[in-house]
């Protein structure tokens, strides 16, 4: 992971300009990320049932492979809540468009495989045509159809489906976005504008001729096509590459972020119309930005939905896209570790609390199940973030390192009062 | 005039009878009715339903006064045969005699007259079963046509609409020239028409009544017409031949005549060889699989449609199978054919009569469904008025995003439901739970303010969140109070029902009731801001707080108000809303996307715009469900769709603010 580090550094186009440090070393967190990150793979495999000495359940590997994944969504949500300023309520249906991607592929193969086995012994060779028929009643007779619709016409290919994980979140963003930011609709607005989106495309999917089976959504996803390997094994597959995705995307986003495109970013988040008096192409900046994270969100969604096993439009619900904000928000914006953070410990928390395994606590008179006060106690710390602690837990380690928000003399602090500005900028 | 002198002779003949039986206890000479009724005893006493028709009609066509009640009693099964003699008489139970046997006591058929008591095993009971009951039925209609109560005269009437027969044709005329009742007369002619376009002899006639109902909206009249349009699929070689009964030519392939069902027709009449389909196919070469070999071509090179035809073939060939068409020949066969639809209902004139009629139907059955959409989408656009005007204030106003309005709207509905559990009159408590639910909401809303939004006004986005918050927390509070069941709020009786216009317009009262209230709101809402001196100062506010404090307008005091007043609306429209949908917690999400929208497309800041937003997405979305009525999630998808695209044009929405407190 270390040497992509590099030669992405490498890479980078100002490195001609007089900088001595190479890329992370100007970026200690990066570096520190990786290797916590690295550690906690290399642990959680010598932990495993798969390949180690099976102190960790196969479905805690599960768990963690898919925070990894929750995780890398987060960052994408920060670098274009947290650094461009664009409260984006649709992230994750791009999560969900490029796990609907893949899961089309599993359904489809694993159907496929299921049923030339099963016509294997009949007195005719089957053909084609017999088989493709085979498979469409048995993935679309819950929905009552026996016919592959349109949208399945790369369902077969892998290849072609890997390509939708990437293109279908990315055209969606691309065309959303520029109908969005060249309107100039910003703010709250395209919060709610975002919002629709989510909930038409949830809506959509919830008809059962959508084609995407309606609300049954895609299932047996955990089932690769082909591998016999037992889920302990596979799930450890998973966790790998999701941090191998985890790895990637911090960099990337650590990179974005750094030099003179973050700055540009930053600027349009904390005064949109100076950066454009300046000359900047600001409904540019936040296209690309915005079509990046949906990228890095449809490949976070590839990587989950297999370990999930199973993806329906609920999913999508505008509802899961807030949710990403609170992580986001809790975890402490503007900064990319944050939101790994935030998104790790909010999700794992919530697992545990919904899971049933936190203890119950009997006041005498009541007894608090935390199964249903587990998203009260949310939606208050969320609004006690928002009122005391705009900087997340990742305001912990600014603590730490003892650095201060920048004395400002009672000057409005603009739309993000969780950023570190003036900091930022003299890196 | 004739019939009626027959009648009167008879009923006189009848009452001499009458007469003279009572005079002699004894007689032996039988009363007319009864002499009617022994006629046919044997189709009686046999009593199916395939051969009592004689009997029926005899007695229905006697003209007897008798003759009514004979079949009255008859049917309701009070008409007793004597064993011995087969005399008909009406009896009554009269107990049991000393030694425990049953009583009856027999009166005459014809005059009523008590007779003998007998015992009851010397009698048998008259058991006609539905079927007959129901020929009964429709013989007693003529009498009751002539009924002199209205109510008997009607409910003959609806007999008919329900099932009605060719001899009722000619009743109904005679007993329309008597009716007096302008109500039951109009509706007798209607059914008369009806009864023509049905049972009329000649073509004339029936097209003449059918030519009268054009645009008529009534059910029962396309119930009428549609049959006659009956038409029958036929095929013939080469062009379509002439035929005066000819409906409509047909395409093979077609939406109406898919290629199967129009090949299936031409092997019904023998023009074409049957056909095979894969599935048969498979079957007949599995059943000649031999020695791994169907007709000398190997089975593993069977795997695709072309090989398995030519081992098919070659099967034939060898004549161990039928030849038949496989799927792959039907377009050549279908070619050589044409499809065309005759009328086999009736004669082509009168079905084209009806043809016509019924587009006129349908043309106006268009119209007014036009008219019930647009009733729909009017009642769709007040709810959707109603969920959004307190969102107009707080976001519209104030600039304030309150992502848990829809909890507000959750929890006036939520506040109804606990009146109706304390006030069980409902009309009373839907009058208390209004202002609770405002009560509720107000306070609900000023603490909100006061404990949150207060600090984070300028930072838009994190209001945004820290409502949201609010918004997950109260409802996950209202599942744990209410738990997770829906809930009812019942609407008083006189909301119930619905105001039916014709057969096709009609709205219920509750959405007319939410109507009125969406109407009300706006009067309010225009009265406060424009009229009071609250609204003045929640207007200066707005434009510019510095300046309004500068007057001696208190800003904290004004937005706690503000914030107040939209919430306590919100709660109103709660009950509004809970009265016709179900209160659950998840209530007031389903309303927050269309509210903002609403808002948004109405233009920030301006009650008209929001009302104008309301229209918009109400009629929009009830637009696009009329073009595909299943589906009401996919006219929610386009309808976002629609609204994402309409923001290109008027970022600002349909009203936008323009000068200074655009900026504001």
């Amino acid at each position: 992971m270390t040497d992509q580090t590099s030669t992405l550094s490498a890479s980078y186009p100002d490195g001609g300009a007089p900088r001595a440090k190479p890329f992370v070393m100007r970026h200690p967190s990066v570096l520190i990320f990786l290797a916590c990150l690295a550690i906690f793979t290399v642990g959680v495999t010598i932990l495993s049932e798969g390949f180690g000495i099976g102190v960790i359940s196969t479905s805690f590997i599960k768990t963690l492979g898919k925070t990894l994944c929750l995780c890398l969504v987060a960052l994408a949500m920060d670098l274009v809540w947290g650094y461009t300023g664009i409260l984006s309520l649709g992230h994750f249906a791009f999560f969900g468009l490029g796990g609907y991607a893949i899961g089309m592929w599993l359904m489809y193969e694993r159907t496929r495989l299921i049923v030339v086995d099963s016509m294997a012994n009949a007195a005719l060779p089957p053909t084609p045509q017999e088989i493709s028929d085979g498979i469409a009643t048995q993935i679309f007779g819950v929905v009552g159809a026996s016919e592959f619709p349109p949208v399945w016409a790369t369902a077969h290919s892998l290849p072609l489906q890997l390509l939708a994980v990437v293109l279908l979140p990315g055209l969606l963003a691309l065309v959303f976005g520029w109908l969005a930011f060249r309107s100039r609709v910003t703010g709250v607005y395209l919060s709610i504008l975002t919002q629709a989106m989510t909930l038409a495309l949830s809506l959509y999917l919830f008809q059962n001729d959508s084609g995407l089976r309606g609300n049954n959504g895609l299932s047996g996803l955990q089932n690769l096509p082909g591998v016999s390997a037992p889920q302990s094994v596979v799930s450890m597959w998973f966790l790998w590459g999701s941090a191998l995705a985890l790895g990637l995307g911090y960099v990337l986003c650590a990179w974005v972020v750094s030099g003179k495109f973050g700055s540009v970013i930053r600027g349009i988040r904390d005064d949109e119309a100076r950066v454009r008096f300046l000359g900047y192409s600001v409904e540019g900046y936040k296209l690309f930005v915005f079509t990046l994270t949906a990228v890095i969100a449809g490949i976070a969604g590839a990587l989950y939905y297999p370990q999930a096993g199973i993806i329906n439009p609920a999913e999508i619900a505008p509802i899961a896209s807030i949710y990403l904000a609170v992580w986001v928000a809790i975890g402490g914006r503007g900064r990319l570790y944050g939101a790994v953070i935030g998104a790790a410990f909010v999700s794992l928390v919530s697992t545990w609390f919904t899971g049933g395994q936190a203890p119950d606590i009997n006041l005498g008179f009541y007894t608090i199940h935390w199964v249903d006060w587990w998203l009260i106690l949310l939606g208050l710390s969320f609004v006690l973030v928002t009122l005391f602690f705009p900087k997340g837990i990742g305001g912990i380690f600014d603590i730490i390192a003892e650095r201060r928000t920048p004395e400002r003399h009672g000057a409005d602090l603009g739309p993000d009062q969780g950023s570190l500005r003036e900091q930022e900028a003299d890196e | 005039m004739t019939r009626i002198l027959c009648t009167l002779i008879a009923s006189l003949l009848a009452c001499l009878a009458t007469l003279a039986s009572a005079q002699d206890d004894t007689a032996t000479d039988l009363s007319e009715i009864q002499a009617l009724l022994q006629q046919h005893r044997e189709i009686i006493e046999k009593s199916s339903r395939t051969t009592i028709q004689p009997a029926i009609d005899a007695l229905a066509d006697s003209g007897l006064p008798a003759a009514r009640e004979v079949l009255e009693k008859w049917q309701a099964r009070e008409m007793w045969q004597n064993e011995e003699t087969g005399l008909f008489y009406f009896v009554e139970e009269a107990g049991e005699d000393a030694d425990g046997e049953d009583l009856l006591k027999l009166f005459d058929i014809a005059t009523r007259e008590e007779l003998e008591t007998v015992l009851e095993d010397d009698m048998d009971q008259l058991k006609p079963n539905s079927g007959i009951r129901a020929l009964m039925g429709a013989a007693l209609v003529r009498f009751q046509l002539k009924d002199p109560s209205p109510i008997v005269r009607s409910g003959a009437l609806a007999a008919i609409e329900r099932d009605a027969e060719e001899s009722h044709l000619a009743t109904l005329r005679a007993a329309m020239g008597e009716e007096e009742n302008a109500a039951i007369q109009a509706r007798m002619q209607r059914l008369e028409r009806l009864l023509t376009i049905r049972f009329g002899e000649t073509d004339e006639e029936k097209i003449e009544a059918i030519e009268s109902f054009h645009g008529d909206l009534g059910v029962d009249v396309r119930a009428t017409l549609n049959p006659l349009l009956a038409t029958r699929i036929m095929a013939a070689e080469g062009e379509v031949p002439e035929d005066p009964a000819l409906a409509d030519e047909l395409k093979a392939g077609s939406e109406e005549l898919p290629y199967d069902e129009a090949y299936r027709i031409l092997v019904s009449n023998d023009l074409a060889p049957p056909l095979i389909n894969r599935n048969d196919q498979k079957a007949a070469l599995i059943a000649n699989i031999d020695n791994g070999k169907v007709a000398g071509i190997e089975v593993a090179s069977l795997d695709t449609d072309t090989a398995r035809d030519m081992a098919y073939d070659a099967l034939v060939e060898a004549g161990t199978v039928n030849a038949a068409a496989t799927e792959s020949e039907i377009d050549d066969i279908l070619a050589n054919f044409s499809f065309y639809t005759v009328y086999t209902a009736t004669s082509p004139q009168v079905a084209l009569a009806a043809a016509a009629a019924l587009q006129s139907i349908d043309t106006t059955v268009a119209v007014n469904q036009f008219l019930d959409l647009t009733l729909d989408a009017l009642s769709l656009a007040s709810i959707y008025f109603l969920a959004a005007i307190g969102l107009a204030i707080t976001f519209g106003v104030m600039r304030v995003i309150n992502m848990a309005h829809g909890e507000f709207i959750m929890m006036g509905a939520y506040t109804g439901y606990v009146v109706q559990q304390i006030v069980p009159d409902y009309t009373v408590s839907i009058a208390i739970a209004i202002p609770a639910a405002f009560v509720v909401t107000f306070a609900a809303g000023v603490a909100m303010e006061r404990l949150v939004i207060r600090h984070l006004y300028h930072r838009p986005l994190e209001t945004l969140l820290a409502t949201f918050g609010i918004s997950i927390a109260l409802q996950q509070l209202a599942k744990n109070i209410f738990g997770t069941q829906a809930r009812p709020l019942t609407s008083p009786d006189w909301l119930g029902g619905a105001m039916v216009i014709n057969d096709v317009v009609s709205i219920s009262y509750i959405r007319i009731a939410i109507f009125v209230l969406a109407l009300i709101f706006l009067g309010v809402f225009l009265f406060i801001m424009n009229r009071t001196r609250v609204g003045l100062e929640v207007r200066a506010v707005t434009q510019n707080p510095r300046m309004a404090a500068s007057m001696g307008i208190n800003p904290d005091r004004i937005n706690m108000l503000t914030f107040g007043l939209g919430s306590g609306i919100a709660g109103i429209a709660g009950v509004a809303i809970g009265l016709y949908a179900q209160v659950t917690s998840e209530l007031g999400q389903a309303y927050i996307v269309q509210s903002f929208m609403t808002v948004v497309v109405g233009g920030v800041g301006n009650i008209w715009g929001t009302l104008l937003g309301a229209t918009l997405i109400g009629f929009l979305q009830k637009f696009i469900e009329w073009f595909n009525p299943s589906n009401t999630l996919a006219a929610q998808t386009y309808m976002i769709i629609f609204i994402i695209i309409f923001i290109q044009f008027r970022p600002r929405g349909l009203i936008a603010l323009k000068g200074r407190a655009a900026e504001a």
